[in-house]
């Protein structure tokens, strides 16, 4: 059987586009300044890239409104020629799939293989779904009391503002675009500070496309001095955000602070895997390890305490440790590396910081625990047995490689220690026993629970969090709903009929 | 307007045979069929002549394409859309050769084979396309301590029996949802015009759908049509034609395995202008609702109510604009009228426009036959129609408008819904109490205000009455290729 396909490794992709882009033009900041994107593998910088602050933002948002207007090309276009447009987004992705995978990995630091299969033709599929769905966003008629004829219209939000995380650049970009343009709205995307290159790269697409100027608008900056101007922007109609429960807290208190903009969130998670001792073993090992450790464990819903049944649980961890010592850890661009380096060294540092906690709280270091080499955000991957609820590593999330393992035994328990948390993002179970699945399945509170499986994403399934892991969800046919606004149209009839 | 591209005068015929797997084969029978120029009333080519036997291999095919672990069945339904999107991108790529190819075949103007139908058809593929990975079930808060969801499997084998009208767009209006959906499918297209379909098989080979998905088996509609409505292995028949036709069909499900029907037959549709719309659009518009593909429209405006006040000048609008046509045959770029589809037809409607004259209605224009070769009927129009006039009551499937005069709305109302037919129905008002109790009242599958059959196909298109059963386009058509199952998992407590 042939190895799958892998493009190329090239390490030094050439960078094309570094401005904002705004008007279907690549335009330099209005205060001149400049940021660096590094590569985390090298901790080096890689280009210089144009930083947009708050009149940037107003300069987009004015672009995003105007080609709002009732009455634009934009507004006037056939929901199915919006189709056509996305369809011909996707085309162009793919025709370029093979330098999108290795500006991502420049960018990123993930690992190739998956920037291409996981970054590059997920997206692909992403983009063609949402293109799909265009011309079959309806509305209603209702049989209303009275002489009435009533209806409702589906109509775009209008000018939404978004804001993206690091961790797959590529994914966000679309996960956001996509379900906006399908039901007719116009975009101003704020890709995160550490990974901006893909998403400038994605919007010269979408002008090579055919989207009308101001359709999408993409400023590279940073939180506090971009994105913070879009969330309290009084005329953004939405904003959508991906990252920390941190952040999506300010940003919805600036969303009340400011024009009631409509909100939707998707935050942090610390999502139980629960493992039953009557699941295929070696199977469980596998999806447990690659639930954690996937991304360098920069995934929101990572399986991050993996509550395994006591009967089973000394030979859980032993595997696990010796799956995680597998674990191949250097350069993104070497195809034998499953591992890449964390993204930056803010993240390095933190990550570094709660293992020392894990240690010093007594929790079971089986392997891993410090830096891998000595260039670049590399950590080793560490397994952690033998931990307590309320140590600091079973409670915060870590977003790097860190598996914590914890025992359990019995279902009533291990519901209610999986549900003790503030998060609800995601949560797994392994088991034969179809009691037991349902069970887990319609008791956790999280917005996406697996059987069997681990992070089983697809761009029909809805995604997003219970409590404070996020509000609203992307993905599937229900990402619609938040780029939607319904009106009601009642009309008098002559007579009831 | 985008420039018309040239025809392709003498399109080369490349598929004459039965598609069965994926593969060219000949009928068992060794018979064949002409199929005929209607311009020149001269053969194009012989073309394998389904009959049951080959229906019978086709079902067989399309049967074995939907077992349960096939590539077809086992197939994300996200890829099945890539599939349909690909035929798409092949048609519109074979764009200016189908659409002379049809030309050829069925006789319409290219402006209208080429604008029309293959765009059309195109966009009906796509549309559905887009749906295949969004045909969802539900789950469900059932009483007791269950968990209930149900799942939209595919029906099966579907059998689509096509008619002559607009081939193309036809075939995308039947395969379209039925693939989306995960059926397989066998499609007899019409005996008048076989070729269109022929080629757009070769295309879905060169896509990449599985062998047996897709079949197609020209012939005739007492054997071949009959068969598939009769097999006791074909789960649903869809079929566009006659409602005399559409009977036959029904009864033969009843009498052979209950499969699922689903039915767009004729009509005779009123279009009712009052006397405040827009006098110009009007006529305009109730021409192109009757003369439109030379009358040959399920759907065709073919009574044209007019309001007492403003009848004389409707009529005399319409006649001046009827006589504005250029007869001729399709490859000639100058005309907008072409023949009609075949002799019986052709018969059929110059015996309704004898009828017309004799039972009495006024002749305002044309009422013959044009030129002597080739199907071709003088555009036609009566006026002073009375509501028992066979030319009121038949459809005539030809270019005959009818103009009848009406005082009242409640009156125009009442004689729009006293025919059993119910297909479509057209309003011109600016009143807005008038439109919105004209599309409440009326007993039609569609009604149009202040337009007339815009081809919206994400709108769904079907008849009451003795029009059909089941909708086509639209989410709706999905309904027609889904077998609901509702599977109840017992849970060890209500959660």
């Amino acid at each position: 059987m042939a190895a799958p396909y892998l493009p190329t490794p090239n390490p030094n992709p050439e960078i094309k586009y570094t401005q904002l882009f705004i008007n279907n033009e690549f335009v330099n900041s209005e205060s001149g300044k400049t940021f660096p994107t590094i590569n985390p593998a090298t901790g080096e910088k890689i280009c210089d890239v144009q930083e947009a602050e708050k009149a940037d933002v107003d300069k987009a948002v004015a672009a995003a409104r105007a080609a709002f207007k009732l009455g634009t090309p934009w507004r006037n276009l056939d929901a199915s020629q919006r189709g056509r447009l996305l369809y011909k987004l996707a085309d162009l992705m793919e025709r370029d799939k093979d330098y999108l995978a290795n500006l991502e990995t420049l960018d990123n630091g993930k690992p190739l293989f998956e920037s291409y299969y996981v970054d590059v033709l997920e997206p692909i599929k992403i983009v063609r779904y949402f293109a799909g769905w265009c011309d079959k966003i309806t509305g209603k008629t209702i049989p209303v009391d009275g002489p009435y004829f009533t209806y409702t219209r589906h109509e775009p939000v209008g000018v939404c503002g978004q804001i993206i995380p690091w961790n797959f650049p590529i994914n966000m970009v679309v996960w956001k675009l996509g379900p906006a343009l399908a039901c007719g709205n116009t975009c101003v995307l704020k890709p995160a500070e550490q990974t901006p290159l893909t998403a400038l790269y994605l919007a010269a697409l979408v002008k090579e496309a055919g989207f009308p100027p101001g359709v999408v608008n993409v400023l590279p900056g940073y939180g506090p001095s971009c994105g913070a101007h879009i969330v309290e922007h009084l005329d953004v109609d939405k904003v959508a955000f991906t990252g920390s429960t941190e952040v999506g807290k300010i940003i919805q208190a600036a969303a009340g602070g400011s024009n009631l903009k409509r909100v939707s969130l998707e935050l942090g998670g610390k999502s139980p895997n629960i493992i039953f001792a009557d699941a295929d073993m070696d199977h469980a090992v596998e999806q447990a390890h690659q639930a954690l450790f996937f991304n360098m464990g920069q995934c929101c819903c990572a399986g991050s305490r993996t509550f395994v049944e006591e009967s089973v649980y000394d030979e859980f961890v032993k595997r696990s440790v010796e799956r995680a010592k597998k674990r191949t850890v250097g350069s993104p661009f070497d195809p034998k590396n499953e591992q890449g380096p964390q993204i930056d060294d803010e993240q390095f540092q933190k990550i570094l910081g709660l293992i020392e906690s894990g240690k010093t709280q007594g929790a079971k270091l089986n392997c891993g625990g410090a830096r891998h080499g000595d260039k670049g955000f590399f950590i080793e991957p560490t397994v952690f047995s033998d931990v307590g609820d309320d140590m600091t590593i079973a409670k915060e999330e870590i977003f790097g490689p860190v598996m914590s393992i914890f025992k359990f035994k019995n279902i009533e328990e291990v519901i209610e220690r999986a549900n003790n948390t503030t998060y609800g993002l995601a949560a797994a179970v392994f088991t034969k026993d179809i009691n037991k699945a349902l069970t887990i399945a319609n008791s956790v509170k999280a917005g996406t629970v697996w059987v069997n499986c681990y992070n089983a994403i697809t761009p029909q399934t809805p995604f997003g969090g219970f409590k404070q892991s996020g509000n609203g969800r992307e993905l599937g046919e229900y990402a619609l709903e938040e780029y939607c606004e319904v009106k009601t149209v009642t009309v008098k009839l002559p007579g009831k009929m | 307007m985008s420039d018309l591209p040239e025809p392709v005068r003498n399109p080369e015929i490349k598929y004459t045979q039965i598609f069965i797997n994926n593969e060219w084969h000949n009928s068992v029978s060794g018979k064949t069929f002409p199929t005929i120029n209607p311009a020149t009333e001269e053969k194009i080519a012989d073309v394998q002549e389904g009959d049951k036997a080959d229906v019978d291999k086709a079902v067989a095919a399309a049967r074995a394409a939907f077992k349960l672990g096939s590539p077809w069945r086992t197939m994300d339904a996200s890829q099945r859309g890539r599939l349909m999107h690909k035929l798409a991108d092949l048609v519109e790529r074979d764009s200016v050769y189908l659409a002379s190819l049809e030309v050829l075949d069925n006789g319409k103007p290219f402006v209208d084979a080429y604008e029309g139908d293959l765009g059309e058809i195109v966009n009906v593929l796509r549309y559905y396309a887009g749906w295949s990975d969004k045909v969802c079930g539900k789950t469900i808060p059932v009483d007791g301590p269950m968990f209930s969801y149900t799942r939209h499997e595919p029906v099966g084998v579907c059998g689509q029996i096509i008619p002559w009208n607009y081939p193309l767009p036809m075939m995308a209006w039947k395969i379209g949802p039925a693939l989306a959906c995960g059926n397989t499918v066998i499609l007899k297209p019409a005996e008048q015009t076989p070729l269109t379909a022929l080629h757009v098989a070769a295309l879905v080979v060169e896509a990449g759908f599985p062998p047996g998905v897709m079949n197609v088996v020209p012939g005739y509609g007492p054997t071949a049509g009959a068969a598939i409505a009769e097999h006791m292995d074909v789960d649903k028949v869809a079929f566009t034609g006659s409602t005399e036709v559409g009977r036959i069909i029904q009864q033969a499900a009843g009498k052979s395995n209950l499969k699922r029907v689903s039915l767009e037959l004729g009509g005779k549709s009123p279009l009712i202008v009052f006397a405040d719309s827009d006098l110009d659009d009007a006529v305009e518009t109730a021409h192109g609702a009757l003369f439109g593909n030379m009358g040959q429209c399920c759907c065709a405006g073919s009574r044209t109510f007019v309001e007492e006040t403003i009848y004389d000048e409707f009529v005399k609008r319409s006649v001046a604009r009827a006589n504005s046509h250029t007869v001729g045959q399709g490859f000639d770029l100058k005309v907008d009228h072409g023949p009609q589809v075949d002799k019986e037809q052709f018969d059929k409607i110059l015996a309704l426009i004898e009828k017309g004259k004799e039972e009495g209605a006024q002749l305002g224009c044309g009422g013959s036959r044009h030129g002597d070769k080739g199907y071709f009927v003088q555009p036609t129009v009566f006026y002073d129609v009375q509501d028992h006039m066979k030319i009121a009551t038949d459809e005539i499937f030809g270019p005959v408008q009818s103009i009848i005069k009406f005082k009242s709305i409640e009156e125009a109302i009442d004689r729009a819904n006293n025919t059993t037919y119910g297909l479509a129905a057209g309003v011109f008002t600016k009143d807005i109490d008038k439109a919105l109790t004209i599309a409440n009242s009326v007993q039609a599958g569609s009604v149009w205000v202040n337009c007339y059959d815009p081809g919206t196909l994400q709108a769904p298109f079907g008849g009451f009455k003795m029009s059909g059963h089941g909708r086509e386009l639209g989410e709706y058509a999905l309904h027609e290729y889904t077998e609901v199952k509702t599977v109840t998992i017992k849970l060890p407590q209500k959660c």
